[in-house]
């Protein structure tokens, strides 16, 4: 289902919100940007870090596995979040899911290696803007001044009352990468557009 | 909220840990070897101590890894953290309790100057009486200068039905202070008259009920700032909640720093100035709207307040948060606060912003400066309007510029009540007498005497007189009844002395032990990283205040690797010290009531009552008398009642002690605490791709965990009865289509994929060819069923695995539980790829052609694409994954696409199936068609306590697997019970009777004398369209051995007969699952 025409036709979880994302980022005057980041590729990579598969594909891919636990990488096109010690999830640009899944295989030759699409599994959400940190502070109990999860952080963690995977951006003013399950997409955008109301 | 350091992620709340029970209790190597008994030990055994235990826990919200913690069951505290297979470590040691004040010099070294202090006189006593320039047009008691209220923006508030004026910066009680208003209250059990008698939080007397702009009960006169337009009334003691909904916005906020700091008064001041500019992020929070504490009550200093508070303001790392009171001191330096945000604005408050916010405070360290509170004296008639607090009376002439008053006796039993008394004289009050219970009452009372103000040493106050308000006031010497003298007096300040506000630093775990030199209970000793500066701490001398709230500021800095400052702090000149008496109560001549709980109309007698009834412990008293429980929680009663009690007993308060201090601190509303977490926002809804189809087309919808899922679609006025008849009938005779997207689903993956399956269920699934399905039962170690799914062999190193609905992410937890704490060798893997798919089942004899209509490169006959096998195909163009499984007993497909498809696919399905009537279901539907099958569902037909065989899947359990989870269970002597209850099918004797869900089923046609013997009960009941009658699943004690026998149900006030059935009612042999 990678690199079709059907692209076109795809309908992501917080396609029928996008009018009301962008009214908060109006509404504030950039206080607050929000927007849903649809179709991004996502491959949930299980390998043992200790072994060969670990540098065979963070080769392949031109992006490392990152050992640093609740860490990303970004190298071009690709984002590698750390997970767990044997778990990343790798991002890469909408539609290139086989593409990655195929590489990462082929890396990993006969290392045990699990790679799984899961591109569906989740929608991203940009929350970006000078007040971003205070609107996540709403619901999330992690430290999120720039000394505790500056750029290149990444935590699996819970916002409101869904569990998410918080990506810091690689400049502050980038904001964060706010990772739901799908199904929980359109209950945290209510969250997020209820919690915006102050600043918007 | 517990602090738990996950070895990978560090430290992150409680809220994110699944707890997993004992650790290192391996999984046996030869379950099959072991004795019932030894087998039920594993099972049901688990050690119970106080102390340090070694626990699994798994970061469920977080990593996903399972771990170990030695927590201290006693403490909670975790000692230490470790990897799952690592082994455990050696003995650590909890943490040692810190004593409250670290560090701090003998209380005579730190008398000497800070540094940078000049000898400057202090305050000096008032030789002379100032011109008693009292009275604002409308307010006759506003003195006409002085205070902190804005005499520009004038305020007009309604009390009572009266309209009255004060100014900005009034609270409602200095307000109605300054209209000559005294008396706020009735008191709750003798309706006496009660008046104003503090200055803030521990107001006893003066609760009332705000009316307007919002109905809120309850509410300290003294803690409600006052607004334009503010509509309240006294209360005889309890108020009356809201009717109607609260329209105001609350939330809440996560906040972090390395230092808290918690009251803004000198010493708080001192602490949070000295890491300002540390770098160190430091938040301070005071309830007040402005700095300043005890300072702002005293007017000293408030220079160095400014000053101090616009250095913290502009400080990048410093947070001050005004109106703001902590109320809750938790586990790691968890601290709950409520900001006030837009009460003090009434009608002009914006309904973006939040009304009240909690924050909810993670602090490296913290410094507790809250102060302390005056307190009473139990004397005759102690309760009348005018009797007030010395400090407060004094923070009401020198705060917001009103006399409480016209003239006054102050009774006191230490120093603190004379700069009171001064400040009151000042400012035009008439002091008719200092009363000072100590013989020797020593240096300021010559002050007081040289101010012209009569002091009477060793005299107590025995009575007061009045009914609206104070009259008169008897002083005799302390201790006898002759030698009265009497005051005609409209107020009676008095001081009993002071205790710590030490609640939040007991909430924090901390003890408090009683100090015999303030006559206080202090704070000792605390595992939390928290340190007690100020009167907090039990130092009451203004100069030891600041350089102990500096050095405890300081001290937190360097603990978080920051280097403090040395901040300014204000020339403060020594004062004169007299140690304080400590009384309690004042013997009566009459038997006047000598009042303890102001609140809760509790008396000295009542105390006696409790200690003559037998009663040794404060926590008794408190419960018999009520002492200390209105909400006020006893600020100015609880040691009060304690030294009485301890009178009483005729022992020492030291060892008596106090009653527990609980959060909150002050009463916070339940709006607030709730926060955004209402309505749509109280729990989140899950909802499929297709959910907007649902919706437009006027399903309902059943919660099915978190998961809205459509229950059944009604057309035309259709009843439910209706309605699921209907899309019965389209299943079994035409064709319908579901959304079954909520299944979980998991992929496992790795070389020893089918391994772990095999061990994981009951039956064999490393077998599965490729390209095929199995349906799979999983239970847990004592043999019960604990999930069921189908899985579909995607390759020889990949399956999927799906589970119920409600169970996914339990199955998934118990999967990563076994493989990283029993079976790490495994190469394996698992994954949540639950909405990566979304999943349509199309069932029913038409279902075929719908499906080879809209999958032309599928070939759909029974023999290319047999029952249990799966197909890649294009489904309507979309890539999808087609499986041949039904839960109905029709010919079925399960359709699976990326859910950024279903839409496309649900439509195409939609259209293409007109020809045939195709009917969206519901899980109605679903339930129906599945329990004439007589297929369970786990957690609806299974409680925890059913095997397979129980529900008659022998079949589903292999006997050729040497071992699984559950397997050694089912050799149990309980487990081949022939009375266990097996899951049977059930049909009244009237097909239209309908067996509710729950209903108990018994032998006979009459009920006997109870205890009734229950056979067992209806799991599941169902009208049906294709059995033309009603029917039940239920579990009945030897089931199998009891179909064709006649049974009871009670239903209502009759008992029903009905007869015990295969659970198999529909299809028996199967014919229509082919087409």
């Amino acid at each position: 289902m990678a690199d079709t025409a059907l692209t076109a036709q795809q309908r992501s979880p917080l396609a029928h919100a996008a009018d009301r994302l962008a009214a908060v980022t109006r509404a504030s005057g950039g206080a607050i940007r929000l927007a849903e980041l649809p179709f991004l590729a996502q491959a949930n990579v299980r390998l043992d870090a200790k072994g060969a598969a670990a540098d065979d594909v963070g080769l392949a891919l031109g992006v490392q596995l990152p050992l640093e636990p609740n860490t990303v990488v970004r190298a071009g096109d690709l984002t590698a979040l750390w997970l767990g010690p044997d778990e990343w999830l790798v991002v890469g640009r909408p539609g290139t899911q086989r593409d990655l899944e195929s590489r990462i295989r082929s890396a990993a030759g006969d290392e045990p290696v699990s790679v799984t699409d899961v591109s569906a599994q989740r929608t991203t959400v940009l929350i970006a803007g000078p007040r971003a940190r205070d609107l996540l502070s709403h619901g999330c109990s992690l430290d999120l001044h720039p000394r505790a999860f500056g750029p290149g952080r990444c935590a699996q963690t819970t916002l409101a009352r869904t569990q998410v995977v918080l990506v810091a951006r690689d400049e502050p003013r980038a904001g964060f990468w706010v990772l739901v399950r799908s199904s929980f997409a359109d209950y945290l955008k209510e969250w997020v557009l209820d919690a915006a109301v102050e600043y918007a | 909220m517990l602090l738990i350091p996950c070895p990978w992620c560090g430290p992150r709340d409680e809220a994110e840990f699944h707890y997993g029970g004992q650790a290192h209790v391996p999984y046996p190597e030869a379950p099959a070897a072991l004795t019932d008994e030894e087998w039920a030990r594993y099972l049901f055994f688990r050690d119970n101590p106080k102390g340090p235990f070694a626990e699994r826990w798994s970061h469920a919200a977080g990593c996903r890894r399972w771990f170990n913690a030695v927590r201290d069951t006693a403490t909670n505290e975790i000692l230490a953290v470790y990897k799952a297979g690592e082994e455990r470590p050696a003995p650590v040691e909890p943490r040692a309790a810190n004593p409250a004040r670290l560090g701090v010099p003998p209380l005579g070294e730190s008398e000497d100057e800070p540094e940078g202090r000049s000898t400057t006189t202090g305050p000096q006593p008032t030789t002379h009486r100032e011109a008693a320039a009292v009275g604002v047009p409308g307010q006759a008691f506003r003195r006409s200068a002085g205070g902190r209220v804005d005499r520009n923006d004038q305020l007009t508030f309604t009390f009572d039905g009266a309209a009255y004026q004060g100014f900005r910066g009034d609270t409602l009680a200095s307000a109605l202070l300054a209209n000559g208003v005294i008396a706020a209250a009735t008191s709750i059990k003798l309706g006496r008259p009660r008046g104003i008698f503090s200055a803030g939080v521990e107001e006893p007397n003066a609760v009332v009920q705000i009316e307007e702009p919002f109905p809120e009960p309850m509410l300290p006169a003294t803690t409600v700032e006052l607004y334009d337009g503010l509509v309240a009334s006294s209360l005889p003691g309890q108020g009356r909640l809201a009717t109607e909904p609260d329209p105001a916005r609350y939330d809440a906020v996560h906040a972090h720093c390395d230092l808290l700091v918690v009251g803004a008064g000198p010493a708080g001041l001192a602490a949070a100035a000295a890491a300002a500019r540390s770098g160190a992020r430091v938040v301070l929070a005071d309830d007040q709207p402005e700095p300043g504490g005890s300072l702002l009550g005293t007017g000293e200093h408030l220079d160095w307040v400014t000053a101090t508070a616009a250095r913290l303001d502009a400080a990048p790392e410093v947070r001050v948060l005004r109106r703001t009171t902590v109320f809750g001191y938790y586990d790691d330096n968890h601290l709950l606060a409520v900001e006030r945000r837009t009460n003090h604005l009434g009608t002009e408050a914006p309904d973006n912003v939040s009304r009240e916010r909690v924050w909810r405070i993670r602090a490296h360290r913290v410094v507790l400066a809250t102060g302390a509170h005056e307190r009473s004296l139990a004397f005759g008639d102690n309760d009348r309007p005018g009797v007030m607090l010395a400090a407060s009376a004094r923070t009401y002439v020198n705060r917001y510029g009103v006399l409480p008053g016209r003239q006054a006796v102050v009774f006191t039993t230490n120093d603190s009540a004379y700069p009171a008394a001064l400040d009151l004289a000042a400012a035009g009050v008439g002091i008719a007498a200092v009363v000072d219970t100590r013989a020797e009452p020593g240096e300021w009372a010559a002050r007081a005497r040289s101010a012209g103000i009569e002091v009477l040493a060793g005299h107590a106050v025995i009575g007061t007189e009045g009914v609206a308000r104070v009259t008169a006031v008897t002083v005799a010497p302390y201790g006898e009844s002759a030698g009265q003298r009497e005051f005609a007096v409209d107020l009676l300040l008095v001081s009993g002395g002071w205790n710590p506000v030490a609640h939040l630093f007991s909430q924090a775990g901390g003890r408090l032990r009683y100090d015999d030199a303030p006559g206080a209970f202090v704070p000792d000793t605390c595992r939390q990283a928290v340190e007690v500066a100020g009167s907090a701490a039990g130092t009451f001398d203004l100069a030891a205040v600041l350089v102990q709230g500096a050095a405890a500021g300081a001290r937190a800095t360097e603990a978080e690797g920051c280097t403090p400052e040395a901040p300014g702090l204000p020339a403060v000149a020594a004062q004169p010290q007299s140690p304080p008496m400590h009384v309690f109560t004042v013997p009566a001549p009459t038997d006047a009531p000598r009042f303890v709980d102001l609140q809760r109309d509790v008396t000295v007698h009542d105390l006696a009552r409790a200690t003559g009834a037998g009663l040794r412990s404060v926590e008794h008293t408190k419960r018999y008398t009520t002492a200390g429980t209105a909400n006020d929680q006893g600020k100015t009663a609880g040691v009060l009642a304690s030294g009485i009690v301890a009178e009483l007993l005729g022992v020492d308060i030291s060892a008596l002690g106090t009653t527990t201090f609980r959060p909150p601190y002050t009463p916070v509303s339940f709006a607030t605490l709730a926060g955004r977490d209402r309505g749509a926002l109280h729990d989140p809804v899950r909802v499929t791709a297709l959910h907007a189809w649902h919706v437009q087309h006027g399903a309902l919808f059943e919660n099915v965990g978190q998961w809205k899922r459509p229950w059944y679609y009604p057309q035309d006025g259709e009843d439910m009865e209706a309605a699921v008849l209907r899309e019965c009938r389209a299943a079994r005779e035409g064709v319908a289509f579901m959304d079954a997207s909520t299944l979980g689903k998991i992929d496992v993956q790795g070389p020893d994929a089918g391994a772990f399956l095999d061990l994981l269920y009951t039956n064999m699934m490393s077998t599965l060819k490729v390209g095929m399905i199995r349906y799979g039962v999983m239970c847990r170690p004592d043999g019960m069923v604990f999930d069921d799914g189908t899985v579909i062999r995607l390759a020889q190193d990949r399956y999927l695995v799906t589970t119920t609905t409600g169970n996914a992410a339990a199955v998934l937890d118990w999967m990563e539980e076994w493989l990283q704490t029993e079976w790490p060798e495994l190469r394996v893997h698992c994954t949540s790829v639950t909405e990566q798919w979304a999943t349509v089942a199309l069932v029913g004899p038409r279902s075929r052609e719908v499906l080879g209509s809209l999958a032309p490169q599928l070939a759909v006959g029974n023999d290319d694409f047999p029952f249990m096998a799966w197909r890649e195909t294009t489904v309507a163009g979309v890539d999808a994954r087609v499986c041949r499984i039904s839960f109905s007993g029709e010919l079925a497909y399960e359709i699976n696409v990326s859910p950024w498809h279903a839409v496309d696919l649900w439509e195409a399905l939609h259209h293409a199936g007109a020809a045939y009537g195709i009917t969206p279901y519901g899980t109605e539907t679903m339930h129906v068609l599945r329990a004439e099958k007589g297929y369970p569902i786990i957690g609806q037909d299974t409680d925890g306590t059913v095997t397979p065989q129980d529900l008659g899947m022998s079949w589903a359990v292999s006997k050729k697997k040497p071992d699984f989870i559950g397997k050694r269970s089912y050799a149990r002597a309980d487990t081949v019970r022939a009375d266990r209850k097996h899951l049977v099918g059930l049909l009244p004797e009237d097909p239209a009777a309908f067996l509710p869900e729950g209903t108990h089923l018994v032998a006979d046609s009459v009920l006997p004398a109870p205890p009734v013997p229950m056979l067992g009960h209806v799991t599941s009941s169902y009208r049906s369209a294709a059995l033309g009658r009603t029917f039940a699943l239920a579990l009945i004690k030897g089931g199998r051995e009891r179909i064709g026998e006649r049974l009871y149900a009670p239903v209502g006030d009759r008992l029903l007969p009905v007869t015990v059935a295969s659970p198999v009612l529909y299809d028996p042999e199967g014919a229509r699952r082919d087409g």
